[in-house]
């Protein structure tokens, strides 16, 4: 079959792969409808993350029609069209009993190497390199999905599929970074990042109560998407000082809450920008955390500031007396999807929720090159590349 | 250094990176939160979220079975109501175990020990153990990032804090 697949770096071919085969009785293989393109598959791209091999099948947000089922399967049967979380959990250990379903003990074959690199593994995720448990990823017609009946979601009638698409990652990554952020009603909320999972994080805060809800950006067309679609303010850090426009907008306290969600490759203005660049290039610091700077300075005292976006490794230049002396809560996630899943697709049903307009582009695999280097840089306006295997 | 380490340590550090070298000295040296080294008790721990009277002590899953009367075992209450703490060492150990050496020549029954427990651990709480492999993936190049990936792979189920 015909997968697009990391081929090294900033390179993505479109190959002929094997057809997977269920390998544990848990396991579903799905027929994959749509797969989109994330803002954190730039980092394997980009050599951030350097565990991928040539030949590895990119992807780990979709959805699509169950195909074939492991014999130990209960909750799923062939046709059901379904949403899969990116992340591998098994449901039965300690921390997805706590309901902390990235930190899976059991769902990352490699445990090794995550061990080494962050004293612990996490789960596995589809499509996200060997550290993340080498799975092959979802750019592909047919994919295997372990632990089925814990990951894979039914989706309501009525619910169209460029919605629920997003249910698989982009809107359970705004859910934790905004529950477990723990926004409370009459909050002022900022976000860093003004892509698909901060715009869901925006969208999850309003839910939560939040009186004020800004994100933080510098594309005019995903800024307009936040006004027009999510329904929160908006900040260009190009056109204003982030910090000071945030302290006039929370009566000179600063957010309660920042969400950064950015990630590893932050832009920002300035000669930090520049600054972070060389020593990344350099391997002197492995992610540039530009932005997760800004919000720690932005918080207010004693606020909460969640790491939404991706980091991989070791940062420099980290403001630790602010967050020590601000007596801010720092935390931090990979997404707890099966957790949400079931509320967002819920509110998707009832129109609280809409994720079609982050489908700015939808294509075939062939065109998968194509679409990972629009999504890159932004050309045409791409939000998110969405392929579509049957065509 | 475990060589899964070691590998992924060397992937990084051909950019000549000062992160990895820093990462790898750590890991080298076997003193600083990353390190793989094992504790001076030989003994190595998984927590399983069952109660201690639901696992059976007589007849553990088949990875630790297997090694009969080769290790000890030690099952006791994991506090916070976390389940359960089933531990193994192997009763022969090296004095001072330096785990490198014997990495390189392919002998690492620390490591196994570790797989082992991780196997038991999945079979007592999953009831079966996860699988990757064959996963469906494009030509594979041969360089030699990729080879030091793949045996970082390999070693990944016996590497690691365990």
């Amino acid at each position: 079959m015909k997968a697009v697949t990391w081929r090294g770096v900033n390179e993505v071919g479109v190959e002929d792969v094997p057809e997977p085969t269920i390998l544990n009785d848990h396991d579903i293989i799905l027929e994959v409808g749509l797969s989109v393109t994330c803002g954190s598959d730039l980092h394997l791209l980009g050599g951030y993350i350097p565990a991928m091999r040539a030949g590895d099948v990119l992807g780990h947000e979709f959805m699509g029609t169950v195909a074939e089922v492991g014999k130990n399967v209960t909750k799923h049967r062939v046709g059901d069209r379904v949403v899969v979380v990116s992340f591998t959990s098994c449901g039965q250990c300690w921390y997805c009993k706590q309901e902390l379903w990235s930190l899976c003990d059991n769902g990352n074959p490699n445990p090794g190497i995550t061990e080494a690199l962050w004293g612990q593994a996490i789960g596995g995720c589809y499509g996200y390199s060997h550290a993340l448990g080498g799975y092959a990823g979802s750019h592909a017609p047919y994919m295997r999905v372990p632990y089925a009946d814990q990951g894979a979601f039914a989706i309501p009638d009525g619910v169209s599929d460029e919605r629920a698409l997003f249910a698989s990652d982009a809107a359970p990554t705004g859910w934790t970074g905004a529950h477990q952020a723990e926004v409370k009603a009459g909050d002022v909320v900022a976000v860093w990042g003004a892509g698909g999972v901060g715009q869901m994080a925006a969208r999850k805060a309003m839910l939560m109560g939040a009186e004020r809800v800004v994100v933080i950006d510098r594309f005019d067309n995903r800024l307009q998407q936040v006004r027009q679609h999510i329904g929160a303010e908006t900040l260009d850090y190009e056109e204003v000082d982030v910090p000071a426009e945030l302290r006039e907008m929370s009566g000179g306290r600063g957010p309660d809450v920042c969400i950064e969600a950015v990630g590893m490759e932050a832009h920002s203005n300035g000669p930090q920008y520049l600054y972070d660049q060389v020593k990344q290039q350099l391997r002197l610091q492995s992610d540039r955390p530009t932005a997760l700077r800004e919000a720690i300075y932005a918080c207010r005292k004693g606020g909460t500031v969640f790491a939404l976006g991706v980091f991989g490794g070791l940062v420099d230049k980290f403001p630790m007396g602010a967050v020590m002396n601000k007596a801010l809560t720092l935390r931090g996630a990979q997404q707890h999807g099966h957790r949400y899943i079931p509320e967002i697709l819920d509110l998707m049903s009832r129109d609280e929720v809409k994720t079609e307009h982050l489908a700015t582009h939808v294509m075939s695999l062939d065109d998968g090159p194509k679409g990972y280097r629009m999504f890159k840089d932004k050309e045409d306006g791409c939000v998110r590349a969405v392929f579509r295997p049957g065509t | 250094m475990t060589s899964a380490l070691g590998s992924v340590a060397s992937l990084a550090a051909r950019a000549g990176g000062t992160v990895v070298r820093q990462v790898r000295s750590v890991l080298e040296h076997g003193n600083g939160p990353g390190a793989a080294s094992a504790p001076a008790s030989g003994w190595l721990v998984v927590s399983i979220y069952r109660e201690p009277t639901e696992i059976d002590a007589t007849s553990l899953p088949a990875p630790l079975a297997a090694y009969g009367d080769r290790i000890e075992t030690r099952i006791r209450p994991a506090p916070g109501g976390k389940g359960s703490e089933l531990a193994a060492r192997l009763i022969q150990r090296d004095s001072g175990s330096a785990p490198g050496p014997a990495r390189l020549t392919g002998s690492d029954p620390q490591g196994d020990l570790r797989s082992a427990l991780r196997k038991a651990k999945q079979l007592i709480e999953v009831g079966e153990v996860l699988a990757v492999d064959p996963t469906p993936h494009g030509k594979r190049n041969a360089t030699p990032a990729g080879a030091a990936l793949e045996a970082a792979t390999k070693r990944a189920p016996k590497g690691g804090v365990l």
